[in-house]
C-alpha cells in the first residue's frame, strides 16, 4: 500500500483563502502525485460531501473528504493557512485543513486506516504539533508516528 | 456508569471515527467504561448484546440512520448529530448521566418488543456481512443467513405485490387478470392492455392496481437472487444476483432458479474478489471488473446451462402430463398438487397450471377445480403454521404469514415463496404433501372450476363449493402440520443460528 502522506502532499503555507480554491490546491497535489485521476470528479465528490454539512469543526480544523471512483489509494494531503478559511464551523475560521481521499468501494484495510487518523484529529496535542510543524517532511513524519505508529 | 454508543456519517470515512475518539476520551475522563460502534466505511463491529444489556445509557451520534437500532430499544438515549459528539463530547457524556439518572426511554414493558427487534436485527446483521464476519461460521450456517437476507429484502414485494393483486380481484372480480393480460374468463375474450395510457379505460382502477401488483411481483425473484448475491459479495455482486434473477424469470425458472442465481452471482464474486490485481486496477474492480465479469457469467450460466435443460424438462413434464390423462382421477390430483407446490411459479407449477388452463379450455373443468385449490394451500398452510407455532419463524415470516392467508385465498401460491426460499429443504416437501392432499381431494369429490383463477372469491364458479372448500382446509391443515414437524426436528438449528450469527459480527 503506499504512503497515506508523502511531503509534497502537505502545503504548510496555504495561500488560498476560500474553501473551494483550498481544496482545489491541494486536490491538484493529489492529481500530481498519481493519487487522483480525475480532478473535477474528485472535486464534484468533495463538494457533495461539504453540501450535506460543512466538514469544518471546532478548534479550526477542516476535513473536507469523500469516497470517489476517481481515488486510487487512500491519501491525506495536508495544508496549514496563517490567515484562516472559513470552513463553516461556529467558532471560527480553520487553520489547519485536512483533505481525505478514499476510494470508492476500499476494502476495510484501507478504510481503518482513514479511521485512525481520523481517530487522532480529536488529541489537542496532535494538532498543536502539526500547528508547529517547521516542514512537510516533520508533517510526514508525525502523521506516520501518530497514525500508524512508525 | 457504562455507556455504549453508535456513530455514524454520511461518508463514513472521518467523522465516525472521530466522534468515536472523542466519546471514548470524554467518557474516560468522567471515570466511565464506554463501548463504541462506529459504522463507518472499516467496516462496524458490532458491540455485544452483553454490553448493551449491561449499559446504564446509549449515545447516538449520527448524521444518518443508525443500523440496527432496535438492538438497543428500552435503554436510556441520547441522541445528537455526530459533529456535536466531536465538538462537545463531555456535554454529551454528562446527558447521558441525566438520561440513565431519569431513566428517559427505559421500560421493562417493552423487553418483549425489545427481544424481537433484536432477532430482526441480527436477520439484518446477515444483510450486511463483513466477510471477516462470516469465515468463522460453518457453510450451512452462512448458506441460511445468505438465503435469509434474500428472503428479507423480498417479503415486502410480496406482500405489496400480492395484496394489491388480492384486493384488484376483489374490487374488479378475478376476470380483472384477463382484462389487463387478455385471455378468456367465463367464455369472455378480452383483449390485453397493449397502451398502458389505457389501462384505467380498458381495465379500470381494480386493473391499475392488477398492473402495479403484477410489476412488484415480477421483482419477486430478481430481487431475492440480488440480495442472496449482495449478502455473499456485497455491492459489486448486486448487478450479478439482480440480472441473473431477471434471467430465471426470463427463462421460467422460478424462485429456485433465482436461488441459483443469486449463489451463482455470489460465488463468482467471492473468487474474483481473490484474484490479486496490479495496485492500478484495483480503484475499478469494484465498480466496473467485478460487476462486468460476474453479471456475464452468471448471465451466460442461466441462459445457457440453466435455460434449455428447464425447458426440456417442462416439455418433458407436460407430455407426461397427458399421458396420464385419462387414467386415475386421484392420481393425477396428487400429482397436480405435488407439482403446483414443488416451486410456486417456477417452470414446474407452470406446466400443471397450463395442463389446468388447457383442460379448461377443451371443456374439462375438473382439473381447473384440484389445479386451483392445490395452489392456495401452501400460502394458508404456512400463514397457518406461523400462528400455530410462532417460535418456529422469524419475525418476518411471521408477518409474511399474515399477509399469505389472503394470499393464498386469492390463488396466489407465490405468497408462500418468502418460506420456501429461506428453507428449501424442509418447507418445500411439506407443502407438497398439503397441495397432494387437495388435490386429490377434489378430484375425489369431483368439482369443477369454470374459473382460471381467483380462489375463493371464484366460488361461485365452482361446483359443489363446500366439498372444494372442505379440501382446501384439509390441504392446509397438512401442510401446517407437516411444515411444524419437519420444522420441529430441525428447530435446533434455527434457534440457534440467528444468535450464532449474531455473536459472529462481535468477535
Amino acid at each position: 500500500m503506499a504512503d497515506l502522506i508523502t511531503p509534497d502532499l502537505v502545503d504548510l503555507d496555504l495561500s488560498a483563502t476560500e474553501r473551494g480554491e483550498a481544496t482545489r490546491s491541494l486536490a491538484q497535489r493529489l492529481q500530481a502525485a498519481g493519487r487522483v485521476t480525475d480532478l473535477d470528479q474528485f472535486l464534484a465528490d468533495v463538494r457533495a460531501r461539504e453540501a450535506q454539512m460543512p466538514t469544518g469543526l471546532e478548534g479550526g480544523i477542516g476535513i473536507p473528504h469523500c469516497r470517489s471512483v476517481a481515488v486510487v489509494e487512500p491519501t491525506l494531503a495536508f495544508g496549514r493557512s496563517t490567515q484562516g478559511i472559513d470552513w463553516g464551523a461556529a467558532d471560527g475560521p480553520a487553520h489547519l485543513i485536512f483533505l481525505i481521499a478514499a476510494p470508492e468501494g476500499g476494502g476495510a484495510e484501507h478504510m481503518g486506516i482513514l479511521a485512525s487518523l481520523a481517530r487522532r484529529l480529536i488529541h489537542q496535542s496532535f494538532k498543536d504539533a502539526l500547528q508547529q510543524a517547521p516542514d512537510p517532511e516533520a508533517v510526514v513524519t508525525l502523521v506516520k508516528k501518530e497514525v500508524l505508529g512508525q | 456508569m457504562k455507556i455504549v454508543a453508535v456513530t455514524s456519517c454520511p461518508t463514513g470515512i472521518a467523522h465516525t471515527y472521530m466522534a468515536a475518539e472523542a466519546l471514548e476520551q470524554a467518557a474516560k475522563d468522567a471515570g466511565h467504561e464506554i463501548k463504541v460502534e462506529t459504522q463507518g466505511a472499516a467496516g462496524a463491529e458490532a458491540v455485544a448484546d452483553a454490553d448493551i444489556a449491561g449499559a446504564d445509557a446509549v449515545v447516538f451520534a449520527a448524521d444518518v440512520e443508525v443500523r440496527n437500532r432496535e438492538r438497543f430499544a428500552g435503554k436510556p438515549l441520547v441522541q445528537t448529530s455526530v459533529k456535536r459528539a466531536i465538538n462537545d463530547a463531555s456535554g454529551l457524556i454528562s446527558e447521558a448521566e441525566a438520561a440513565a439518572r431519569s431513566g428517559a426511554g427505559a421500560g421493562g414493558v417493552m423487553a418483549g418488543a425489545a427481544a424481537e427487534a433484536r432477532e430482526s436485527a441480527a436477520m439484518e446483521t446477515a444483510a450486511r456481512p463483513e466477510t471477516k464476519v462470516d469465515q468463522g461460521a460453518g457453510l450451512g450456517t452462512r448458506l441460511r443467513q445468505w438465503l435469509m437476507t434474500g428472503v428479507s429484502y423480498m417479503i415486502p414485494f410480496v406482500a405489496a405485490g400480492g395484496i394489491l393483486i388480492a384486493l384488484a380481484f376483489l374490487i374488479g372480480g378475478p376476470q380483472v387478470a384477463n382484462k389487463v393480460n387478455g385471455g378468456t374468463f367465463e367464455g369472455t375474450e378480452y383483449q390485453a392492455v397493449t397502451d398502458m395510457s389505457k389501462l384505467i379505460v380498458q381495465a379500470g382502477y381494480a386493473g391499475l392496481m392488477f398492473k402495479i401488483g403484477a410489476v412488484a411481483f415480477s421483482m419477486l425473484v430478481p430481487i431475492l437472487a440480488g440480495f442472496i448475491a449482495y449478502a455473499m459479495g456485497d455491492r459489486p455482486a448486486l448487478v450479478a444476483g439482480i440480472v441473473g434473477g431477471l434471467i430465471a424469470v426470463e427463462i421460467s425458472a422460478g424462485f429456485l432458479g433465482g436461488l441459483i442465481a443469486g449463489l451463482i452471482a455470489g460465488a463468482v464474486v467471492i473468487w474474483i474478489k481473490r484474484i490479486k490485481v496490479p495496485r492500478g486496477m484495483a480503484g475499478i474492480m469494484p465498480v466496473v471488473v467485478i460487476p462486468l465479469v460476474s453479471t456475464f457469467v452468471v448471465g451466460a450460466l442461466m441462459l445457457v446451462v440453466i435455460g434449455q435443460p428447464i425447458a426440456a424438462i417442462q416439455s418433458g413434464l407436460t407430455d407426461w402430463l397427458q399421458g396420464l390423462g385419462g387414467s386415475n382421477a386421484i392420481l393425477l390430483g396428487i400429482i397436480l398438487g405435488l407439482m403446483m407446490a414443488f416451486d410456486m411459479g417456477g417452470p414446474v407449477n407452470k406446466v400443471a397450471y397450463a395442463f389446468g388452463l388447457a383442460a379448461l379450455a377443451s371443456g374439462n373443468l375438473k382439473i381447473m377445480a384440484a389445479v386451483m385449490a392445490a395452489g392456495m394451500t401452501p400460502p394458508l398452510g404456512l400463514a397457518l403454521a406461523t400462528v400455530v407455532r410462532k417460535t418456529l419463524f422469524t419475525r418476518a415470516e411471521r408477518q409474511a404469514g399474515e399477509a399469505a392467508w389472503l394470499l393464498g385465498a386469492s390463488f396466489i401460491t407465490e405468497g408462500a415463496i418468502p418460506f420456501a426460499a429461506a428453507d428449501p429443504l424442509r418447507v418445500i416437501p411439506a407443502l407438497m404433501v398439503g397441495s397432494a392432499v387437495t388435490g386429490a381431494l377434489v378430484m375425489g369429490f369431483g368439482d369443477e372450476s369454470r374459473a382460471p383463477h381467483g380462489g375463493i372469491w371464484v366460488v361461485g364458479l365452482i361446483s359443489k363449493p363446500f366439498l372444494w372448500v372442505l379440501a382446501i382446509l384439509i390441504g392446509m391443515v397438512v401442510t401446517a402440520a407437516g411444515v411444524i414437524l419437519l420444522k420441529s426436528t430441525g428447530a435446533k438449528e434455527t434457534d440457534i443460528e440467528p444468535a450464532a450469527s449474531r455473536q459472529a459480527t462481535t468477535a
